[in-house]
């Protein structure tokens, strides 16, 4: 094997050795056949939004090398019409998604990267102990939380007679679901922010004190500026993990077209949809468009951003 | 009368004006009752300035936390002591209910299953993957490629997927992939892959394989590329090469990170319910802790049995995140 006849010229690392040792053809061959397997179906979700009605009802839709003739009046049925059976489209939906997880990204990154600056440059009695409870609060799972605060944001809060907070009216409103975005996102966005923002030189900021700027004013034109590049890989991160999410929004949105966003309406429609892969096929495209666009577009900030972010609870 | 089809877009175009119009002003609204409170705050000066900075930094985040998770929290306790309206306290019975009752036996039988073999799979593929594609042409594209499902939502994943696996009577033409894979390989009568137990449990842990591998992947390439190259010199000297090496001196050295993957993987797993919830509905044998959790509180509305279980969920994450935190925060402080 060429293995052999390489490590006698040159001696290679060990690592670099085990590398060679699984590049071999069979490794090389083994990489290209998970990618197209991992890759395929992707293709045939996307194939099927554009073929025929009539087409994807008879045929699978490998058939489209044979007969490429594609169409993109599914995409036209799914957002404005609806399909069988089921009345009124996919649009106000993806407007939902839109609306949903822009502000939900926006209100935990600017909290947190105040709460961060606080907690790392005006130290107090506490500020350690403080953080580490919120550091800690990343153990728990969203799944504790969901019940009361829905409680909460349905029924206000009461102690034994004594209401605490009113009930809110805020159904049918996008409140609820950004607010609970926001809380959610809080433990990990601090804590992220705060290993960049503690980072800062600590002579810029002595310096801006001296020169007589508040915090207000070295947080606004310092820490923020400095900051932008963490800021915009937890954007990234927390922008696709809300766009993509399911559970809050199903918990908090209901499933009305006033509120609830594509995941919703998707997981609904997966039951119902039955036969008419055409139209499902559509809309599922059509929300895993946005997440596959900043993906190939902004990859190096994501993978950072998705890294940093695996542990979200 | 029906509406035109082009009404219809109108009023949908109408509809997202107003939505997105709303959304905007929400940031405009809190973006500018930010700089107020900023401005009023700033001419604090003296002995209030700092505590003034102080609450006006934190708290805001400060109560958002109390509100949305320390107080739910503890609220969850109370309530999984409780019964399905909250009106009698009941001890441990609705533990004890979903330690005996049946079916959530096999909730929890299949909620193990999944932890076990999902995240090592995905673990043990992306340790293969990361290993093969070094030195490779094109390593950046096949990279992608397989870390692309990290990017799509695990209800479209299940959408992917779900047709798949979509099988037609034998005879007629399959529309579903995999159906047309076998059947072209000579399975005359394959099953309905979905309906399908114990089948359709791994069939729906192919999902998450599919969306974790590239995650696992990314890592662990990373961490053996950081694999010093003199601490393998002497391994490489002593005559060790191949799969030995692998073994004995790859492994041990991005152990760490192969446990945080594990131990990863292993968290989103318990605590996803949009796989089952989009394929099956919990059906057909699939039932998993996370959605049966989402069932109990939200579809049946048994409060204390759904607390229960975001309890047991609770706990059994807890370690595993645990650990996971311990470590992010050794590697942040050695570095």
């Amino acid at each position: 094997m060429s293995t052999q006849t390489s490590s006698v010229t040159v001696p290679l690392p060990a690592v670099k050795a085990v590398r060679r040792s699984f590049s071999s053809p069979l490794g090389s061959l083994f990489v290209v056949v998970v990618t197209v397997l991992w890759t395929l179906p992707t293709f045939g979700l996307l194939a099927t939004s554009l073929r025929h009605q009539q087409d994807v009802a008879d045929s699978g839709w490998w058939n489209v090398f044979t007969h490429p003739e594609l169409v993109l009046s599914n995409y036209h049925t799914v957002l404005f019409e609806g399909g069988f059976g089921v009345s009124g489209g996919l649009m106000p939906y993806l407007v939902n998604s839109l609306a949903i997880s822009v502000p939900a990204t926006v209100f935990p990154l600017v909290l947190a990267s105040m709460a961060a600056y606080a907690l790392a440059w005006v130290r107090f009695r506490g500020s350690d102990t403080l953080f580490f409870v919120i550091f800690a609060l990343q153990v728990v799972p969203l799944q504790m939380a969901l019940i009361p605060l829905l409680q909460l944001f349905s029924g206000g809060a009461h102690l034994g007679s004594f209401t605490v907070l009113p009930s809110f009216d805020l159904a049918g409103t996008y409140l609820p679901v950004w607010l609970a975005h926001t809380m959610f996102a809080l433990p990990l966005a601090i804590f992220l922010l705060h290993n960049f923002i503690s980072q800062l030189p600590r002579d810029l900021m002595e310096a801006a004190v001296v020169d007589g700027a508040s915090h207000f004013r070295i947080f606004r034109s310092i820490v923020l500026p400095l900051c932008a590049p963490a800021l915009a890989s937890f954007a990234i991160f927390q922008f696709l993990w809300v766009w993509n999410d399911l559970l809050v929004a199903l918990t908090f949105a209901g499933g009305t077209p006033d509120v609830a966003p594509m995941t919703v309406r998707l997981a609904q429609l997966s039951g119902s949809f039955g036969g008419r892969w055409e139209l499902l096929t559509a809309g599922a495209f059509l929300s895993i468009i946005i997440p596959l666009i900043v993906f190939f577009s902004l990859q190096r900030y994501f993978v950072r951003g998705l890294l940093a972010g695996s542990v979200k609870g | 009368m029906p509406l035109s089809g082009a009404q219809l877009a109108d009023s949908a175009w109408n509809d997202a004006a107003i939505k997105l119009g709303n959304s905007l002003g929400a940031i405009a609204g809190f973006l500018g009752i930010l700089l107020v409170v900023f401005f009023v705050a700033g001419r604090a000066t003296g002995r209030f300035g700092r505590p003034t900075a102080i609450a006006v930094f934190l708290g805001p985040a400060v109560l958002l936390l109390l509100v949305g998770l320390v107080a739910p929290l503890i609220r969850t306790v109370y309530l999984s002591f409780r019964n399905d309206d909250s009106t009698r306290f009941l001890g441990g019975k609705n533990y004890g209910w979903a330690l005996t009752t049946d079916s959530i036996h096999q909730v929890l039988l299949n909620t193990l299953l999944w932890l076990l073999v999902a995240p090592v799979v995905a673990t043990g593929l992306g340790l293969a993957l990361a290993l093969a594609v070094e030195r490779m042409k094109w390593q950046a594209l096949y990279k992608s490629l397989v870390f692309m499902p990290m990017a799509v939502s695990l209800v479209g994943a299940s959408i992917i997927w779900k047709f798949v696996y979509e099988a037609r009577e034998a005879g007629q033409p399959q529309i579903g992939l995999l159906s047309e894979v076998v059947i072209r390989l000579g399975w005359k009568h394959p099953p309905n892959w979905i309906l399908d137990h114990p089948l359709n449990d791994f069939l729906l842990m192919a999902v998450m394989v599919w969306v974790q591998t590239g995650f696992a992947m990314v890592v662990l390439s990373a961490a053996i590329k950081a694999i010093p190259d003199e601490v393998t010199e002497a391994a490489r000297l002593d005559g060790a090469g191949g799969l030995r090496l692998f073994w004995y001196v790859t492994v041990p050295m991005i152990r760490t990170t192969l446990v945080v993957v594990l131990t990863t993987v292993m968290i989103v797993t318990l605590k996803a319910f949009d796989i089952v919830r989009t394929m099956t509905g919990g059906n057909f044998g699939t039932q998993v802790l996370a959605n049966e959790m989402y069932s109990q509180s939200f579809v049946q509305f048994n409060v204390g049995r759904g607390s229960a279980l975001a309890v047991i969920l609770f706990l059994a994450v807890l370690p595993l995140v645990a650990y996971n935190i311990v470590q992010l925060r050794k590697e942040r402080t050695t570095r």
